[in-house]
Formats: C-alpha cells, structure tokens, sequence
C-alpha cells in the first residue's frame, strides 16, 4: 500500500485551498477599498466611513485581518450580505443543495446518454449514424448552454406550455404531501437538467467516442471475438465496461467545476443555487456574498479532484503499487 | 506552419474547408458589419418585437432596433475578444510553460504551482468576480478571459520543452556555451510554436463562448453590441415569452456557428502539431 501518494494528495488539496483563501483574501481587497464597495451613498462622512472600517476590522494591519479572515472562513462566519443583511453562509446553505440536484442529476443524464451514443458511433465508425451523431455533438459542445436554455424556454414553456419556464417551485401552493411537491419540484426541473445535459453531452460523448474507438482495437476484444462470443456481447459485457472508465472519471473529477459553470443555467431559470445567489450579487455589487460563492466553486473543484485521486487510489492497483 | 501537411488538413477535408470559409466570413462581417447593416443598430422604434418582414429581414427587438443590423455589428465584439483574449493567453501560457520547462529547479516548481492553481479555480466564476471588481469595458473583458485561460497552454508547452531539453541539439548548443536566451530563442520557441499556435486557436474558441456567458450574465461591455448582449436584452425583454424566435435564435447561431469552425480549425491544426491523433482517429 502506497500510502504515502494519499497523503501527498491530501497536501496538496490542502495547499491549493490556502492559496484560494489567500487569494480570496487579497483579491477583494487589492482592487479598490472595500469600504468604498461597502459605502453605499457617496455623502456618507469620514466618521461614518471610520466606523464602518472599524466594523469590518478594516482599521487594522494587513496580517491580522488575514488571520482574522482565515479563522472566520473556518467557522463559517463569510459576512453579511449587503443585499440581504443575512448572513452569507446561510444564504449558501440554503443554496448549496439546489446547485448539487441540478449538477448531480445533469451530469448522471449526459454520462448516460453520451456514453450511450459514444458507444453507438464508436461500433458503427465511418456510417451515416457516426456522422450524424458527432455533428450533432459537435454542434451542443459548440452551442452556449444559455441559449440553448432560452430556446427550451421558447419551446417547451412558451409555444407548448407544458413545463414551467423557472424556479424550483409553484409559489403560493400548499402541498397535500412531500410525494406532491417532490412532483413539482421535477416538473421544475426538467428544462434546467435539459440545458445542463447540453452542456455536457458534447464533450462526453467524444470522450466515449475515442475511448470506445480505442479498446476495440484491443487485443483482448479480438481474443474474445475468436472464441465465438457474439459481437453485441463483446461489446456490452467486455468492451464498454472498460471503455466506460476514463469517463466516469472525467465526470466525477469535473463534477466540483461543473457546479462553476452551471450559473448562466441557474441565473436563465431563477434556479435557486449558488449560480443564481451569484447572478443576483452582480448586479447589486454584492461582494460578501460574491467572495463567498467563490470560496464555495473553488473547495467544489478542489474536493472533487481529491475525491477523484481517491477513486484512483481504491480502484487502480496500478497507483497502489508504484 | 507554412508545411504541406498543415494545408491538406485545412483544405483537404471538407471540415476544414466549411470551417474556414466560415470564420473568413465572420472576420469579413467583423470588418465591414457597420457598412453592410441595413439600419442603425442602435436606433429605437415604435415596431417593437415585430416579426421578419421584407423592411426588417430578422424583425425587431424589444427597442424596436433592426436585428439583422445589431447581428452584424455584434460580430466585431466576439472576434475581437476572442482573438486578443486567446493571444494574451498564448503570450503567458508560452511564457511559463518555457520558463517552467527549460530552466527547471525552483522556478519550475513556484510557476508549474501557480499554473495548477489556475487550472483549479473555476473559471466561470473567477471571471464574474473580476468583472464584476473591475468596470466592464472591452478591455476588461479581455483581460480577464486571457489571464483566466492560459493553465492549459502553460501545462502542455512545459511538458512539450521538457523534451526539447533533453534532445541533442539543445545540449550541443548548451556545451558551446550559448546562452540561456540563445537557446530559448533559436531552439527551444520555434520547435514549441506549433503547439502554442494550435493550442491559441482552441481557446479563441472558448473565450468567444466566455464573452458570450459574461455578456449574458450582465458583464459585457455596455457601449458595444455583441451576440451575447442580445441575448441578454432578449431575454430580460421576455423575448422568450413573446415568442420573438426571430430575436432570440440568430445570435446564438452565430455564436455556435463562429465556435464550431474555430474549434474545427484548432483540431486540425492539433492533428497536423500531433501526428499520434490522426493516426488514431484513423485507425
């Protein structure tokens, strides 16, 4: 067991999230004084100004509040929104498993459907249904995932009203039972996991594609063609079970920068995630809450790839033994 | 670049012909999209959200403004960024990937750290912050897209001079005491720009679909039109719910139109770079 590998992994998922504090850190600070991000109205007095600063701890040295900031982060103290005036971290709480539903759900749809078609291109290589579907893809990996969203909104809730156009729930409504808003809650879901399926189908279904295209060529697919096994079987049982794998972790190592992604989805269907929260801050200049969605994308991507080693690490005896 | 190869794949193939025939369009609209527009694009109307006619070919937004007009003057914006943007992004991706690979030691170490570290910070959202820190003008826009996606490049430039380090023409050069800037210069560059030129090309493709998503999301540069802005005027007008199609499909097709060919351009040139991938793609 090569336990020292795991461990350097861990080190460096921990190095990387103090760069990303001290970055975050210095970022909101560097540009501009964030008391003049923080004054709203430009009439406001020295005094006032001074009070706020020392509010914020802005009134002492650089190191301290960075001190500050760091034991704060770990605590979940992120500021108060000046939206708001909730408390950031609860404004993320809240947002958090709405974000993970429709990135969880969108991913678990596109590996599916892409390494379905991957698999169906890869075995019938050079054919009209080849070309047809790798245009296809081509052309969702090439399309702006908002747009997309917008023409389903087009389509589906406006032309042919049969889903809602946004949000997560029918305001205003009393459930009779958790069974009937979980119901609607879906219907609410199905455009914005459309949108989020389009912008990841076309890259995992050339992944699939290539990765299929190469363990057909293996040896051990000729070895099991010559003992008589029919070729779907080949296929299904040996070849895509193998050729699933570079996906599948693909899928999981992006599954912490797709969440990143997701906020022009979220922001078109006032999904209430992390992307919206973040949208919403944009325009009121809402750097507490911005600083904190941030940190939130940042320790996704950095705790999906250590997920991701682990898998490796489980999975692979290759990495065990070296 | 000027090799026979890098011209059979571009031309020989009918992706690489439609792909360039494409993007020579787009760069032609990005030049003259002013002169060819029917209309100001910019001025307002009472025939708000009017459907096609032969007055207006793609109808009208919310304004009232002439679509076709703003589609063709929106080009400027998202080649522009797209070009300058993905330059900056070679300029500091070659520049660390060389030093990183070539120099080794420590330097390797601190620049290859900070490279992983951008190849781990979400993109999209780094790029909301900054926009949203800095005021948004063009040159912001493309600022923030160059120095948000040059990890890549970085990466693939270090690994690629960690080969031209070792081969025998860097080391006789090293033993006749030519300088460190000789060899970066006259032996390592030239030998790595191929790869800097097709990995530029890819990322045209994405910070052209970066200033679309920024556009969109409110960040764009406010005195120019680009696609993305359409689209984020078309939408917050509730074009969508007014069934404007004629508002809302075009720039979206452009944008996927302009990224297809880039990207089709960029693989290419990826395949002529890599001979190993043709070679798979054709086994």
């Amino acid at each position: 067991m090569n336990t020292r590998w795991l461990i350097g992994k861990v080190g460096a998922a921990a190095l990387t999230l103090v760069f990303v504090l001290i970055f975050n850190f210095f970022l909101f600070r560097a540009i501009g004084d964030p008391t003049e991000q923080l004054v709203r109205l430009p009439q406001s007095t020295p005094e006032e100004i001074a009070e706020l600063r020392a509010e914020y701890g802005l009134d002492k040295p650089l190191l301290s509040q960075f001190a500050d900031y760091v034991g704060d982060t770990f605590t979940g103290e992120l500021g108060i929104s000046q939206r708001t005036r909730e408390p950031v971290w609860d404004e993320i709480k809240r947002a958090i498993p709405w974000t993970l539903l429709l990135v969880g759900v969108g991913t678990l749809i596109a590996t599916i459907l892409g390494a379905w078609m991957g698999v169906k291109a890869a075995t019938k290589r050079g054919t009209r249904t080849d070309d047809g579907l790798l245009s296809f893809n081509l052309f969702t990996y090439a399309a702006p995932e908002y747009w997309i969203g917008i023409i389903l909104i087009l389509v589906f809730a406006v032309a042919i009203p049969i889903f809602p156009a946004g949000q997560q729930v029918t305001p205003g409504v009393e459930f009779s039972s958790w069974f009937a808003e979980a119901a609607d809650v879906l219907d609410h879901l199905v455009l914005p996991v459309t949108a989020m399926t389009f912008l990841l189908l076309g890259q995992y279904f050339l992944i699939m594609r290539s990765s299929m295209v190469e363990v057909l060529t293996e040896d051990f697919v000729t070895v099991k063609r010559a003992t008589g096994l029919p070729w779907n079987r080949v296929v299904s049982k040996h070849a895509v079970p193998n050729a699933l794998l570079p996906l599948v972790t693909i899928a999981a190592i992006q599954f912490g920068a797709v969440a990143g992604g997701a906020v022009t989805i979220e922001a078109l269907f006032s999904w209430p995630g992390l992307g919206e929260l973040s949208y919403d801050a944009i325009g009121d200049k809402d750097f507490p809450i911005l600083q904190g969605t941030f940190l939130v994308f940042s320790f996704a991507v950095i705790f999906a790839n250590l997920i991701a080693d682990c898998l490796y690490f489980a999975l692979d005896p290759r990495v065990q033994a070296k | 670049m000027t090799g026979a190869r890098a011209r059979e794949l571009l031309f020989g193939s009918w992706r690489g012909r439609i792909s360039l025939s494409v993007l020579g369009l787009f760069i032609f609209i990005a030049i003259f999209g002013g002169a060819l527009a029917p209309d100001d694009p910019y001025a307002s109307s009472l025939e708000t959200l009017e459907p096609p006619s032969s007055e207006h070919w793609l109808g009208t937004t919310e304004q009232g403004s002439d679509v076709l007009s703003q589609l063709l003057v929106g080009a400027r914006v998202s080649i522009v960024v797209g070009f300058a943007a993905a330059i900056i992004s070679a300029v500091i991706g070659a520049a660390v990937g060389l030093a990183s690979g070539y120099f080794g030691g420590w330097t390797d170490r601190i620049l290859d750290g900070i490279d992983n570290w951008f190849l781990v910070i979400p993109t999209l959202p780094l790029m909301i912050v900054l926009s949203a820190l800095l005021s948004p003008s063009l040159g912001v826009l493309i600022l923030v897209i160059g120095i948000t996606s040059w990890a890549g490049t970085g990466r693939i430039v270090r690994s690629h001079v960690l080969t031209l380090r070792e081969r025998p023409f860097v080391e006789r050069a090293q033993a006749l005491g030519a300088s460190h800037w000789h060899i970066l210069k006259t032996h390592i560059f030239p030998n790595a720009l191929p790869l800097i030129f097709a990995n530029t090309v890819l990322i045209i493709a994405i910070a052209i679909l970066s200033e679309s998503a920024l556009a969109f999301l409110g960040l764009g540069d406010p005195t120019n039109i680009s696609w993305g802005t359409m689209l984020q005027n078309a939408f917050s007008s509730g074009a969508p719910s007014a069934e404007a199609w004629w508002y809302v499909i075009p720039p979206g097709l452009c944008i996927t139109l302009l990224v297809l060919s880039v990207a089709m351009i960029g693989y290419q040139f990826e395949e002529y770079v890599n001979p190993r991938l043709l070679e798979q793609h054709e086994a």
